[in-house]
């Protein structure tokens, strides 16, 4: 049986792998789930059609990467796999059925008239709100730790539910506001995309405060990463993170006073690049923050080889085609019916 | 300097050399009588969330590669019969998938969040075939849908075709390792177990291609193509008896019935062979399905019965001599081994296998049967206005639904009480969560999966009401005056000409 761990780090290469593919998946459906947290508040009812059809070819795609994301854990880190999912639970599930709800109003919005219509309209919203306050609470919940006892949890069942993991869901309901807006700038125009830049300054200045709030409360809740951070000779390696995390919302305000229509969308992306660089550094080595890391959750070898191989072929190829798909419905959305 | 790590003492979650090897060990604090609840309600839950979700590829399965069909044969011969068929069921598909993909979803991460333990053992094993199956499957699917729903005026026929084509490929691949996956939980094969009694796999062909594999493989993709073929026979025979969409619903009705004709009868060939699959590597099963308590040569085939599990034994029993027997060891003096040649606890539940089979087996009898009709009615040349015969095929709509659906409970809780055959038990995979946690979450999935379900069902069927074609194009009688609405278009605002710029 092939494994290549002589010559290869397999657990570092699919750790690498995961981390990546949550990114994607964070910065690909975050846009489409911030277009859905702002769905209510656009001016107009044309102005829902163009939302919504500014994502309604890519959603399905993008969501891809959370399948992705669960399915690789599953593979390439069993354990880690085991032990998170358990801790949890419920906002797992609560956001399992909020993207349930969002992904069928994609479909059924298009189809219903009248009254009905308005329900698939709250079920896109909630739905997208729900999912993203929830993927903030996995977040929160990660950073304050996991019990494990053993191979297995050994919590309550309730450490999701924490002031600290509350802020977290909340700046990742505006963050992901902050992606939606810049991709309706980009992909709008007229009313639709002046209501968007208003909401981008908006959100701007929460997503600024926000992460202030939790760049101070990550390392007062948890000394091993204040002394990451703050040790020398780490602060000369790191200092340039929040730096530049400070120049790209500086570019991305005169980005917005200026009209400018591309810009701001990839300086998003560049925003929630550093702060996920930073977290990233905050929580290496672990996969299971502070009980598990990826060495000890890592599957067979054989397992994560053969995974490789297919990620090594597959990966290219989805990238090149998401790519593609993006090409094709490339340029401004309009608010004519698919259907 | 991470190693570092003060807080891990703060945790107390500091990992001794021990510690982490000691598989299969849930919560301590978990007593045992919740442990039971978690593991019942896990089990409602899973059941419910995976029966609920194969319903939709059941349906996609077929109905992509049916597109891909009618859309070469649109290509071929550029007829716009086909274009509006294509329409008409590309829409259907949309929302069929739209609830597939997000009752899938949810699949992915309940192996994590309610058979935590299973996830941590056999990750090694299976978890490569969900990852290939995402890989290789879900974004291709995904991804090209896109185009194949609103791609038609942004890219050229051919392209629009190769994406049909792309999703049809990629629905059939992702059953591929799907039931990989699952057939490697009936039959586990290529694993070896290290001293931490976690699963590790020494043979990929023998894990991919395990024993029952093939033969469930086949199965279901045939009986998804059923399915679908079901579908469309009963809802052209639906326009065909209401004098509707008549050519249109002759290309459906007659590729339907194409289907009926030569796939049907082919299914009980299937089943047979996969059968005796199962009956070499989980007899028990077979046991199960045959009502056999008690070992006998010449064993009858129960028609009916009702099973006892307590008691062991079988009330109102109406069977066939020595059928059974010969089905099972093709000989009438065969031995048909009884459930009471293993001890109590591995045995499966018995009803619920036994009344499945029964259901199962019966439909997939009438769509045989409906083959045979057909071929008997399209010599006559009465195939499409034999009224009855398009009562038979409305009333069968839903068949391959029932089918797929009694299928699953046979093979799944045939499996029973083992999760992965001869190694786990069902009852020391589960997660240690509370089951009060459980309770709630299987009350939302009910809940909540019934409503969307609703939904959607009322949009197919909205979309049936509506038929192919422009409803501005349709006459009534042949004065050429429009057709007054009908009762089922009510309460609809009138659908504006849109151009016919997208589908």
């Amino acid at each position: 049986m092939f494994s290549f761990t002589t010559f290869l780090d397999l657990p570092l290469i699919w750790f690498a792998l995961i981390i990546l593919a949550i990114f994607l998946y964070v910065i690909l459906d975050g846009f489409d789930l911030g277009v859905g947290i702002l769905f209510p508040f656009a001016p107009s009812e044309k102005c829902r059609d163009r939302m919504m059809n500014s994502i309604a070819p890519f959603w399905d795609g993008n969501e891809t990467w959370l399948v992705l994301g669960g399915g690789g854990l599953f593979a390439a880190f069993p354990l880690a796999y085991a032990v998170l999912m358990p801790a949890l639970y419920i906002p797992v599930i609560v956001m399992l059925l909020g993207l349930a709800f969002r992904g069928v109003a994609f479909e059924f919005r298009f189809k219903a008239a009248g009254t009905t219509r308005k329900l698939w309209d709250w079920s896109f919203n909630v739905g997208s709100l729900v999912a993203a306050f929830c993927q903030g609470l996995f977040l929160g919940t990660c950073i304050q730790g996991i019990k494990v006892q053993g191979r297995s949890f050994a919590g309550s069942g309730f450490e999701w539910l924490s002031g600290f993991s509350i802020m977290t869901g909340l700046a990742l309901v505006c963050g992901y506001a902050l992606l939606g807006s810049t991709w309706l700038i980009m992909k709008t125009e007229d009313d639709t995309q002046q209501w968007a830049r208003r909401c981008a300054k908006v959100f701007l200045v929460l997503v600024a405060a926000f992460m202030i709030l939790v760049s101070l409360g990550t390392p007062l809740i948890n000394p091993g990463i204040k002394q990451f951070w703050f040790s020398r000779p780490n602060i000369l390696y790191l200092f340039p993170l929040p730096l530049f995390a400070a120049g790209i919302l500086a570019f991305l305000w005169l980005d917005l006073r200026q009209g400018r229509e591309y810009r701001p969308f990839f300086l998003s992306l560049g925003l929630f690049l550093m702060n996920y660089l930073g977290l990233g550094v905050s929580l290496w080595p672990w996969l299971v923050p502070y009980a598990i890391t990826y060495r000890q959750a890592a599957a067979a070898p054989q397992s994560q080889a053969l995974l490789l191989i297919g990620a090594a072929v597959c990966l290219p190829v989805i990238l090149a085609y998401q790519a593609f798909s993006y090409f094709v419905f490339r340029g401004k959305t309009s608010d004519e019916g698919f259907y | 300097m991470i190693d570092d790590y003060t807080l891990k003492k703060e945790y107390g979650v500091i990992i001794r050399p021990g510690d982490i090897n000691s598989r299969g060990q849930g919560s301590p604090a978990a007593d045992k009588e919740s442990a039971m609840d978690v593991v019942l309600l896990s089990r409602i839950q899973f059941g419910f969330t995976v029966a609920y979700h194969i319903l939709f590829p059941a349906f996609t399965i077929g109905l992509a590669s049916w597109l891909a069909v009618v859309e070469w044969r649109w290509l071929a011969t550029g007829k716009k019969v086909y274009e509006d068929v294509y329409r008409m069921w590309v829409k259907i598909f949309a929302v069929t998938f739209g609830m597939g993909v997000v009752s899938g979803v949810v699949l992915a991460y309940q192996f994590g969040t309610n058979w935590s333990v299973f996830a941590d053992k056999v990750g090694s094993m299976i978890g490569p075939m969900l990852g290939f199956e995402v890989l290789t499957a879900f974004f291709l699917e995904a991804s090209f849908l896109g185009i194949m729903l609103f791609g038609m005026d942004r890219v050229s026929p051919k392209m629009h075709f190769a994406a049909t084509i792309i999703v049809a490929c990629g629905t059939v691949l992702s059953a591929f390792w799907i039931l990989s996956a699952n057939s490697w939980m009936q039959t586990p094969g290529g694993y070896a177990i290290d001293a931490d009694g976690g699963l590790y796999p020494v043979n990929w062909l023998e894990v991919i291609l395990n024993p029952s594999f093939p033969y469930r493989f086949v199965h279901m993709v045939v009986a998804a193509y059923l399915t679908t073929a079901f579908v469309v026979g009963g809802v052209s025979a639906y326009y065909l008896w209401r004098r509707r969409h008549e050519p249109q619903a002759r290309i459906m009705f007659g590729m339907a019935m194409i289907m009926a004709i030569f796939v049907a009868p082919l299914q009980p060939f299937i089943g047979d062979r996969h059968g005796l699959n199962t009956l070499t590597y989980q007899p028990a099963k077979v046991s199960a399905i045959e009502g056999a308590w008690e070992t006998k040569r010449g064993a009858p085939l129960r028609l009916f019965a009702w099973p006892e599990q307590a008691e062991g034994r079988n009330k109102y029993v109406l069977e066939i001599p020595k059928l059974s027997s010969l089905i099972l060891t093709h000989s009438w003096d065969g031995e048909v081994r009884g459930l009471k040649s293993w001890p109590k606890d591995d045995w499966p539940p018995v009803a619920p296998v036994f009344f499945a089979f029964r259901a199962m087996v019966g439909l997939g009898i009438l769509m045989a049967l409906t083959g045979l009709i057909a071929i008997v009615l399209f010599f006559r040349k009465r195939l499409f206005d034999t009224r009855w015969f398009q009562w038979w095929c409305m009333a069968l709509t839903p068949a391959g639904f029932l089918a797929v659906v009694s299928g699953w409970i046979v093979t799944e809780v045939g499996r029973q009480p083992y999760v992965a055959y001869g190694l786990l038990r069902t009852s020391e995979a589960a997660s240690p969560v509370a089951g009060s946690h459980v309770a709630v979450t299987l009350a939302a999935f009910i809940i909540c999966y019934l409503f969307i379900f609703g939904a959607g069902s009322y949009y197919i069927l909205h979309l049936i009401a509506k038929g192919p074609g422009k409803p501005e194009e349709e006459t009534y009688g042949t004065h050429g005056v429009r057709k007054p609405p009908l009762l089922t278009d009510l309460g609809s605002e009138p659908e504006p000409d849109q151009g016919g710029s997208h589908v």
